[in-house]
């Protein structure tokens, strides 16, 4: 690699003198290090693929039990019928050819002093730093009445997949003139303004098919992302169709009944044709197993490594880390995939990493041609991720339609680059 | 005795340099998720890599500005120091 080179000129004669001393080469094929990446969403894949580019000799596993990835974003326009979930599908086969071994199962339990991961059928993986990406799990049981049989019935779409194409067969089957609501969760979760996207595209889908037809939107929080970007849309493109109901208003939904379709919240029920319960979250279960999740639910990490601060060796990366100021994105995790592949390599060669910075770029649909975004930078400020002062924000509130039509096409480009650089 | 403790010294050091010289500084290796890494595929957004050095720099501070129009270049450019932009742009015209 021409940096390695360059670093190698740098140091000079004496240095490649010391170096032909140094039984590097042979020492390093006899003990190259071990890195275990278990999740291959957007933050574990990304991860696996950065830290073998990043030094070569380090080698990879990841292990994830899916032959198939399905992302998470985009998947709102699957709901609303502007895109087949085939789009959103991909699969390991160009993360393999990286020279990653990917192992196709579920890892059961961790042991952070012998390092080392334990997959349903008893195999054991070691390693010499541990990457967890495990993404989301919903919490059943934070939400009564909301377990995984009432989510068949009203189904949360909040993990893509047979979910997404579930809601949308509902709303494909509702008669028109039908009450649809949502149910967004208090913070922290998965992708903060999606409950809104996704509100925005069902309620595009009953404006073009089922114009007699009501969205309700309970939420458990009196503000949200992008929320006066969505809200001036929603008047403009919506208006009388979609209806949302903060915390303050009574919108907490407090149960559900799945049997009758209903939604209680303090103030009363509401029933529905199709209910979407986007529920209460916490990190994805072997982060529990491991010990790196804290009482929230939720992993506290090292701002600079990603390290665990309840168990060292282990990394935890994507939407299960705390991860201070930055959202539950997959741009993020692609974000802190990398920065976190970088400290690993440097810490496993005997270095300290840098402090680093990273940014998230979100963009929502608000109608298939109306694109609004978000984005931020942040670094490691007093043990947190911190915003940069004076970075980031939303997009223009008094843009004109071309600029929104423009969004519309960025958030498409964005969908291919991000997923070309973690499956492609 | 003293030079195979010099030489061994010198041998982490090299190590550490190899590893540390290959990562990009920070906040670049965030750029490629929208920027794309490969040529692959049209995007309407920019490569970076072995683009101009003085390109990038200049880019960066007309987005950080507002003196050039952004779609969220702007909100990202003032995240970055001049010594940061200098240095991402140095990274990025050095890739391939």
């Amino acid at each position: 690699m021409k940096t390695d080179r360059r670093a190698f000129l740098k140091l000079g004669v004496a240095a490649t003198a010391a170096a032909a001393l140094c039984p590097l080469p042979a020492r390093a094929q006899a003990s190259r290090p071990r890195v275990v990446v278990v999740g291959g969403g957007f933050a574990g894949a990304s991860c696996a693929r950065a830290l073998r580019h990043t030094d070569p000799r380090i080698v990879v596993t990841l292990v994830e039990p899916s032959a198939t990835f399905i992302a998470c974003p985009f998947s709102n326009s699957v709901i609303g019928g502007l895109r087949e979930l085939s789009a959103q599908q991909f699969t390991y086969e160009h993360v393999a050819a990286d020279g990653i071994t990917i192992v196709r199962a579920a890892a059961t339990a961790i042991d952070a002093s012998t390092k080392s991961v334990t997959l349903a059928d008893g195999a054991k993986l070691s390693y010499d730093r541990l990457v967890l990406a495990p993404g989301i799990d919903i919490k059943w049981g934070a939400l009564p009445g909301y377990d995984e049989a009432a989510a068949a019935v009203m189904p949360h779409a909040w993990r893509a997949g047979e979910q997404t194409l579930l809601l949308r067969r509902q709303l494909e089957a509702m008669d028109d003139g039908g009450l649809v609501i949502i149910s967004a969760p208090a913070n922290p979760f998965r992708c903060p303004p999606g409950p809104y996207e996704r509100a925005s595209l069902i309620a595009h889908y009953l404006k073009t098919k089922k114009p007699k037809s009501k969205l309700l939107v309970l939420d458990a929080k009196d503000a949200f992302s992008k929320q006066r970007l969505f809200q001036a849309a929603w008047a403009e493109l919506y208006p009388g169709l979609l209806e949302w109901v903060p915390l303050s208003k009574g919108g907490n939904v407090t149960s559900v009944d799945a049997a009758t379709h209903t939604l209680v919240t303090d103030f009363g029920k509401h029933q529905a044709k199709v209910a979407n319960v986007i529920p209460p979250q916490k990190a994805g279960r072997i982060a529990e197993v491991a010990g790196v999740a804290d009482r929230s639910g939720w992993c506290p990490i090292d701002p600079v490594t990603f390290e665990s601060k309840l168990q060292a060796g282990i990394h935890v990366i994507g939407d299960a880390a705390i991860a201070g100021a930055m959202p539950k994105s997959a741009f993020a995790a692609n974000s802190q995939a990398k920065v976190c592949a970088a400290a690993v390599a440097t810490l496993l060669a005997g270095g300290t990493p840098p402090s680093p910075k990273l940014i998230n770029t979100c963009y929502s649909l608000v109608a298939p041609d109306y694109g609004i975004s978000v984005a931020g930078v942040y670094q490691p400020t007093a043990g947190q991720l911190a915003d940069v002062p004076g970075s980031g924000g939303v997009s223009p509130s008094d843009a004109p339609r071309e600029t929104r039509k423009a969004e519309a096409v960025l958030a498409e480009a964005w969908f291919r680059t991000i997923t070309t650089e973690a499956f492609g | 005795m003293r030079s195979v403790v010099a030489a061994v010294i010198a041998c982490v050091s090299i190590a550490a340099a190899t590893v540390a010289s290959a990562e990009p500084p920070a906040g670049a290796a965030a750029c490629s998720g929208c920027h794309p890494s490969s040529a692959r595929g049209p995007s309407p957004v920019a490569r970076l890599a072995g683009r101009d050095r003085a390109e990038i720099v200049k880019a960066m501070h007309d987005f950080r500005s507002g003196e050039r129009a952004a779609t969220v270049m702007d909100r990202i450019a003032k995240g970055f120091t001049d010594d940061e932009i200098q240095a991402i742009a140095a990274w990025y015209a050095e890739q391939k």
